[in-house]
């Protein structure tokens, strides 16, 4: 490069020295500018800049299938502080004003100013003290807050429930955990979010999106406007409201009947996958859970031995007992094990190679629709003893009891439906590496023989039973179950418009729903017999250690279903007990739309009975 | 015989203590920064390791303790095991790209139990140390293209690599190493060419949406004309006329450019203004030709090869200005091109703070001449700052220490980079020289493009300012880039002795 040019590479070391000093000096230049020249910059932040004031969205309201609103938003108002601000404070004056006490006032003061409890914290922004005024109380503190310098109100709003009803699926909301704050940077200290039921599945849709006001203040904290004339002001964008598939009417009538019982109640629309209602006792009101006395009553509830927090619909695991008995017909039929016409003899029981499994008295040898109709636990026994044991069509046991297993499977047991809401448990269907492990790889049909009456290792939840019930009146496939109906604005998640088809035949599953209608025609359940409806039906009485427990599920009508429900009551004895009339009463109410006078007695009655079930903890 | 004794006696006279001294007064300030810009209300230690500005006096230990070490070794090691550190480091850069957790977006910090450590800090020491050893095997003072290409690949390489970690501001530091380049001999003018290039693109992109010169009698309804495609072309003909003042020295054709240019630009914007409003790109773009043409007939006349290099510079300064202008607003996906804005800190981010640069400018500008003093600036306190202790340090100082604190600042770092010029040019070989100018054109870099950013002159880029930044791994990398130079130029003042 210029070669013989006597250009001295040496002088451009002051190209570089120039650069340096050029920089230099036009950064000495702009900060004159910045800092001397221009007085702009200085009064933004003389005025003690700026106040961020968040604003926060109206969270969407959550109402019932045809629209009677269930919970929307009532104006409450947090007190705030500014500890920079605080001038001349009467202590005194500002506990009597806010009806604390002194104590209190000391203890709330410590924890805003305490950097692990309270991590936003600034002397100059506004904190909580107080939050969730009402009305009167706030408008008692307002007349008086021109005496205490440096605390602010703030309007902000509460959930309110139109009824009592529907805690569990309703959900709550409470003031975020330090724990959702790190999770989601869109939470502050003191928002609210979604802690159980719809409110916490939901939470998103419904929260919708804070939007902020940028405001000027002036030295004596006065506001001067919008920065820039509100060009980075958002405006809050409100949440989405919420539509259930959930029946007012039809969940108060459950609630009702399952007072002073511990169980669970699912209604299901079959053709939507819609839930109608879903009842877990006992129950709680949710009014309990709004206002500032959320965390007493949240702690007494958690303290119940009952636990009433618990969603027993899709948290109970629990013998399916006889309405079992439908999965392993379809099973058997689908598996060429039996045809409808194939009879099994039955006295009292099934006994076989000194294994007795009790029955109770009915005819025999029955066909298949009589026995499901008498709920006859011999006909099921050997139809899984021929199955499992059918060396013939499937080799190794194993190999039937795989089979079996992918039945139960395609029919939603064994895993969550992944119904919409939190805590949802997935019951167990047991396989065969379950068996090799538990009998160290030596059994047979005979050693697992009271799966196929619903006892043994088989746990389902109650919105498994429903489910079961729904496909069966759908022949043949489920949507899986949901709570929202439709959210605003907004398609439903596709997965609750998908059907889900089971590995068995509708032909086979018109067969099982006549041997249904016969159980309620002349079998188990004539309690659930109601003139004008063609019910279906099939009860259950699950074996338990102590007193057994009472279950019910049926559909109607037969041919069009509308509803399919399913009733469990603990420890409430044959399913005719409490299972099949508390099932009739729900089906009769969503069918008629009310309830005949007779029924309406039959209600009261069941309404006041109550089971005794100790101190144990459940 | 030389004692130890002896040893550390010339050792310690050998010292640059002018460069320690501003860098001593570095650190200093630096950690009263810190302290300014961590400190909540309510605390008061300083000292604590709970605060920040407790951990930076531990990393200003260790990095004196560092410093410290490396006066101690022999000098001839760095140049012995440079490649080797060179060839580490690019192991390492390459292993953080895989090993290295997601924080916020980049693959960048290497996590050793308690500790983070950012290999990119220590990249460039050992990078500078490389390519000063490549450069040191050719003694001719006029180094040859192929010389510099391989030069400047020992540069790319873990430049690549720093772009992968998805940092993309750590890696624009490299091309600082071009200054080094520029002083051993790589011609000025691709150095001109490519700054100008820069220019093209960020003036372009930034005011291409503002309309000016509206006319007079329309009341400033009917802008026409794109700010920044006048500028872009402003500058060419600027460029254009002063390189013909400069390389051939011909005053009679600068004087005819000038006229065509200056004075035809500015005829065209009156016209616009007070006759009919209309596109004065047009009227540029007809001068810009017709100062080619003049060119091209006296290269034809009097046959000087620079006229043609000059309208080569011309036609390649508008095509490259014009065909970037196309990519990135044509061929480009908006969410890209959105995302290019925001890279060069011509689109504020939205989704965060949305006035971050307006911010800083408020802290500076509420600092005053004097500032607010010692902790009690509020806009820091406020957080409104982003990056308040570490990428936008400077805020701090600007608001707590006012004018004449900023210009100290500023001042210091000019003496230290003026300083080190001076110590690399005595070096008796390119080694020193070339190292020097390494460490020299680094700092001038971050400090280019730091306070730029903090007072809105300059993209938003990511980088720290050194000395001052909190962090240790950034502080460690600036010491040791500082002290081996340190080191090496003691060798050369002992050999003098």
């Amino acid at each position: 490069m210029r070669r013989g040019s006597s250009y001295n590479l040496e002088k451009r070391k002051f190209v570089v020295i120039a650069m340096t000093l050029l920089i230099v000096i036009a950064y000495i230049m702009r900060l004159f500018f910045l800092q001397i020249m221009s007085d702009e910059y200085k009064q933004h932040a003389d005025s003690n800049a700026f106040q961020n004031r968040v604003l926060y969205p109206t969270r969407g309201a959550i109402s019932d299938r045809n629209g009677n609103v269930m919970v929307y938003n009532q104006p409450a108002y947090d007190v705030m502080v500014v500890m920079s601000e605080i001038e001349n404070l009467d202590t005194l004056d500002l506990c009597n004003a806010l009806n604390i006490s002194k104590d209190f006032f000391v203890r709330r003061m410590a924890i805003i100013k305490d950097r692990n409890k309270n991590p936003g914290y600034s002397r100059y922004t506004q904190q909580i003290f107080l939050n969730q005024l009402s009305a009167e109380e706030f408008s008692a503190f307002h007349e008086k807050m021109f005496r205490f310098k440096g605390f602010y109100t703030q309007k902000r709003s509460i959930r309110e429930y139109a009824s009592g009803i529907g805690a569990h699926i309703l959900g709550d909301v409470g003031e975020v955990s330090t724990a959702n704050i790190e999770e989601d940077p869109y939470y502050q200290g003191g928002d609210y979010i979604g802690k159980l039921g719809v409110e916490k599945y939901y939470e998103k849709e419904l929260r919708g999106t804070k939007g902020v006001e940028i405001l000027l203040r002036d030295a004596r904290g006065r506001i001067k406007g919008h920065y820039q004339n509100g060009r980075y002001d958002k405006r809050p964008v409100p949440g989405r409201n919420l539509t259930l598939g959930l029946d007012k009417d039809l969940q108060a009538l459950g609630e009702r009947l399952m007072e002073g019982k511990i169980g669970s109640i699912v209604a299901i629309e079959p053709s939507t996958g819609e839930v109608l209602c879903m009842v877990s006792a006992p129950s709680y009101d949710p009014r309990i859970m709004t206002g500032r006395q959320r965390g007493k009553n949240h702690r007494m509830l958690s303290a119940d031995p009952r636990k009433p927090l618990l969603n027993r619909a899709i948290m109970g695991q629990y013998p399916p007992g006889s309405t079992f008995k439908t999965s392993q017909a379809l099973t058997f039929l689908q598996e060429g094990i039996i045809t409808p016409e194939t009879s099994y003899s039955c006295s009292h029981g099934f006994y076989f190679k000194g294994l007795h499994v009790g029955c109770h008295g009915h005819a025999s040898p029955l066909p298949l629709q009589p026995a499901l109709g008498t709920s006859c636990n011999a006909y099921f026994c050997w139809g899984l003893y021929h199955m499992i044991n059918n060396k013939h069509k499937y080799g190794r046991v194993q190999n039937a009891m795989t089979v079996w297993k992918d039945y139960m499977v395609s029919m939603g047991f064994g895993y969550k439906l992944g119904i919409d809401l939190a805590g949802e448990k997935r019951g167990l269907i047991p396989n065969a590496q379950f068996y090799d492990k538990a009998y160290k790889g030596s059994w047979n049909g005979l050693t697992i023989i009271s799966i196929s009456i619903g006892q043994g290792e088989v746990n389902l939840t109650p919105l498994q039973i429903c489910n079961l019930c729904a496909t069966i009146a759908n022949r043949g496939y489920y949507i899986t179950p949901h709570v929202v109906k439709k959210v605003e604005g907004q398609d439903l998640d596709p997965k609750y418009t998908e059907k889900h088809y089971t590995k068995v035949s509708r032909k086979n599953y018109e067969v099982v729903a006549g041997g249904m209608r016969r159980a309620v025609l002349g079998g188990t359940c004539t309690g659930a017999r109601i003139p004008g409806i063609e019910v279906c039906g099939k009860t259950g009485t699950a074996q338990n250690r102590g007193h057994d427990h009472s279950v019910f599920m049926g559909f109607a009508p037969m041919n069009n279903p509308k509803i399919a429900v399913a009733v469990y009551v603990e420890n409430g004895g044959f399913g005719a007990d409490y299972g099949v009339p508390i099932g009739s009463l729900l089906i009769e109410k969503y069918i008629n739309g009310k309830l005949s006078p007779a029924s309406e007695a039959k209600a009261a009655l069941f309404q006041s009975k109550r089971i005794s079930y100790g101190d144990r903890q459940r | 015989m030389v004692t130890g004794r002896d040893r550390e006696n010339s050792l310690f006279k050998s010292i640059d203590w002018i460069c320690i001294i501003i860098y001593l007064l570095l650190l200093a300030a630096g950690w009263i920064s810190v302290c300014g810009a961590s400190y909540d209300y309510g605390q008061t230690d300083f000292f604590s390791f709970d605060s920040r500005s407790g951990k930076q006096l531990v990393w200003i230990g260790l990095a004196v303790v560092i410093g410290f070490v490396i006066m101690m070794l022999e000098t001839k090691i760095f140049e012995m095991l440079a490649h080797v550190f060179y060839g580490a480091m690019l192991v390492l850069l390459a292993v953080t790209i895989v090993i290295a957790p997601d924080v916020k977006g980049s693959h960048s910090w290497l996590v050793l139990g308690p500790v983070s450590i950012q290999p990119a800090e220590f990249a460039k020491f050992a990078t500078a140390l490389a390519v000063a050893k490549y450069m040191n095997t050719f003694q001719n003072p006029e180094l040859d293209w192929k010389t510099l290409a391989r030069s400047a690949l020992f540069v790319l390489t873990p430049m690549i690599l720093i772009v992968l970690q998805n940092e993309t501001g750590s890696a624009l530091v490299y091309l600082a190493f071009f200054i080094m380049f520029y002083r051993e001999g790589m011609p000025g003018s691709l150095l001109f060419c490519a700054l100008s290039a820069v220019l093209y693109f960020v003036v372009g992109v930034r005011f291409r949406e503002d309309m000016i010169f509206p006319g007079y009698s329309s009341g400033g309804g009917s802008a026409l004309t794109s700010g920044g495609e006048f500028a872009v072309l402003l500058m060419i003909q600027i460029f254009v006329t002063a390189m013909v003042f400069v390389y051939t020295k011909a005053f009679n054709v600068f004087k005819i450019l000038a006229g065509v240019g200056i004075g035809g630009t500015v005829l065209a914007i009156l016209f616009s203004v007070f006759a009919i409003p209309y596109n004065v790109v047009w009227m540029q773009l007809i001068l810009l030709l017709a100062s080619i043409g003049i060119m091209l007939f006296y290269a034809l006349r009097d046959r000087i090869v620079e006229y043609y290099y000059i309208v080569l510079f011309a036609l390649g300064s508008a095509a490259f200005f014009y065909s970037s202008d196309y990519v990135l607003n044509n061929v480009m996906q908006p969410h890209q091109q959105a995302r290019i804005r925001v890279v060069l800190g011509l689109e504020e981010d939205l989704s965060g703070a949305g006035y971050n640069v307006n911010q800083a400018k408020i802290a500076i500008g509420s600092g005053g001449l004097t500032g607010k003093g010692f902790l009690n600036g509020t806009q820091t306190k406020l957080k409104y700052v982003p990056e308040q202790d570490t990428d936008f340090i400077f805020c701090t100082v600007g608001e707590e220490e006012g004018f004449w604190g900023c210009s100290l600042v500023l001042v210091l770092y000019a003496c230290l980079i003026i300083r080190l010029v001076i110590m690399a040019e005595r070096q008796v070989d390119r080694f020193g020289r070339v190292y020097g100018y390494c460490v020299l054109s680094i700092f001038l870099f971050h400090l280019f493009i730091n306070v730029g950013m903090v007072l809105g002159l300059t993209p938003v880029i990511g980088i720290p300012l050194p000395f001052f930044s909190y962090g240790g791994s950034s502080l460690w990398g600036f010491t040791i880039l500082l002290f081996v130079f340190l080191k090496i130029d003691s060798g050369w003042s002992a050999s003098k002795r």
